[in-house]
């Protein structure tokens, strides 16, 4: 029990100290998460709108298979994402095996679809209201998509968030397509792996913390958002 | 019409040619043959699942009949702004504010960007809301929202409107604002369409009434004719059981 004691006050110290090495691993995982997210909203959240908003011929089974992908396992993304990207693979000349830019393309291709599934959701709730309106101003169907996806800002902050998460606490594909170098792609969730293997918890431990911080904050903030918003537009 | 050769053409006269609309083998509308002029305000009553909202629907293209045509003077062609509007009995406006809300709608209908300000602000002022232009749209009132609603159609320039029981969830203040309002359009020109539920409001506000029963039109009539000597059994009943005391 002392020694978990131990550990966590040393950990306390390596985040309140700002350890130099535990602030590289954090701003490369906020690095690559963010970045992962940002690419996922540019794709995923007009994808979203378009199904919802579109009828066509499979469209259900196109949700179907949408919504199993928000499901897929990292490790099985980083397996695909590894051939893909290795000497021997279709990209493999690229060179980008065990860098950051693997890690945001593994991690894009795990949140895409669940931004795009959830938007898709949150979308075609809001069309029910919105159709005969927009449709009666003339807006045709990809205008009512992007007019949607901007009155519904602040329910897709939510969706964004998951995103977030979900990328940020992965560990499985980034090990794979990462490779955990240090100094180079180690981010939080595979240093924290790969200590709490070594026995080194601190570090591990320290790093928990930060990536419970973070997460925490960033909740509470859309949410805050979402209040305000909500009271001051309707 | 003899107007000037490139003058753009009216949408009015409406042509609805045996028109039917069923779900699930239900004639909702049920072979409607009429024609509706430009000037007058036609005024649509009946009884609930007469399928006087279903009608307007059809008319505004929201609706696709199952038999029968829709035949315009000169329609409105895909990809060009519409020419008629629709203010419905709820209304949806989006998450910006009252004046974005109506610049908005200018924008869909191909305004430039240089006139919508102008042309928003006009058309609010005619509705008394120049005050909460600034204003989130979907924290007002319903009145307000409605008039908001009646703004924006009314910035669009429309040759025809749809009102789909506008006052319906309105008191009698706000009623009475959103009676004004389509009445100041009408004198501005636009042709109204308008389904209500109260008699009281088809009386003040139409020129024509249309009595849909079953989705037939049974009778058309001007206003003081139907309501003195209805023509049929059905309309006469309707205004009898309506009619308050």
């Amino acid at each position: 029990m002392s020694s978990v004691a131990e550990a966590a006050a040393q950990a306390l110290r390596l985040v309140a100290g700002a350890d130099p090495k535990l602030l590289d691993i954090v701003l490369l995982s906020l690095r690559v998460s963010l970045t992962a997210v940002a690419i996922s909203c540019i794709v995923g959240l007009p994808v979203g709108a378009a199904i919802a908003v579109s009828r066509f011929p499979g469209r259900r089974g196109v949700i179907v298979v949408l919504n199993a992908l928000m499901g897929l396992p990292p490790v099985v993304v980083g397996l695909a994402v590894y051939l893909l990207l290795s000497r021997a693979g279709p990209l493999g000349a690229l060179g980008l095996l065990f860098t950051p830019t693997a890690m945001v393309i593994a991690q894009t291709i795990l949140i895409t679809p669940i931004v795009a599934a959830l938007s898709r959701q949150v979308v075609e709730d809001a069309w029910d209201e919105y159709r005969e309106q927009l449709r009666s101003l003339g807006e045709r169907r990809f205008g009512a998509a992007l007019t949607l996806l901007w009155d519904l800002r602040f329910s897709l902050v939510t969706i964004v968030l998951a995103g977030f998460g979900r990328a940020a606490a992965e560990v499985g594909a980034v090990i794979i397509v990462g490779g955990n170098i240090d100094g180079v792609t180690r981010v939080m969730t595979t240093a924290i792996a790969l200590e709490t293997s070594k026995g080194d918890l601190p570090l591990a431990l320290g790093l928990g913390m930060i990536l419970l911080s973070i997460v925490l904050v960033l909740n509470a903030a859309a949410y805050v958002v979402k209040e305000t918003a909500q009271r001051r537009y309707g | 019409m003899t107007s000037a050769v490139r003058a753009p053409r009216s949408l009015l006269p409406l042509r609805l040619e045996d028109l039917v609309f069923a779900v699930a083998g239900r004639r909702i509308i049920d072979g409607v043959s009429l024609t509706l002029e430009a000037g007058s305000r036609t005024v649509i009553i009946g009884p609930n699942g007469a399928g006087k909202s279903v009608l307007l629907r059809l008319c505004h293209g929201l609706l696709q009949p199952t038999s029968g045509n829709i035949v315009w003077n000169a329609p409105e062609l895909p990809g060009e702004p519409r020419r008629q509007a629709m203010v419905f009995q709820r209304p949806v406006l989006l998450r910006r504010s009252v004046l974005a809300n109506i610049t908005y709608a200018l924008a869909v209908a191909g305004v430039a960007a240089g006139p919508r300000q102008a042309r928003a602000r006009e058309a609010l002022h005619k509705v008394g809301l120049d005050a909460l232009a600034a204003h989130p749209a979907r924290v007002l009132s319903g009145g307000e929202q409605q008039r908001v609603a009646l703004a924006r159609a009314w910035a669009l320039h429309p040759e025809v409107l749809f009102l789909d029981e506008p006052a319906a969830n309105l008191d009698p203040g706000a009623t009475h604002e959103i009676e004004r309002v389509v009445g100041a359009m009408h004198a501005a020109g636009t042709k109204i369409v308008m389904v209500t539920h109260n008699l009281g409001q088809a009386r003040r506000l139409g020129d024509e009434i249309l009595f849909l029963h079953q989705g037939r039109a049974l009778e058309r009539a001007p206003v003081d004719r139907f309501f003195k000597q209805p023509a049929s059994a059905e309309a006469a009943q309707f205004v009898e059981g309506e009619l308050p005391w």
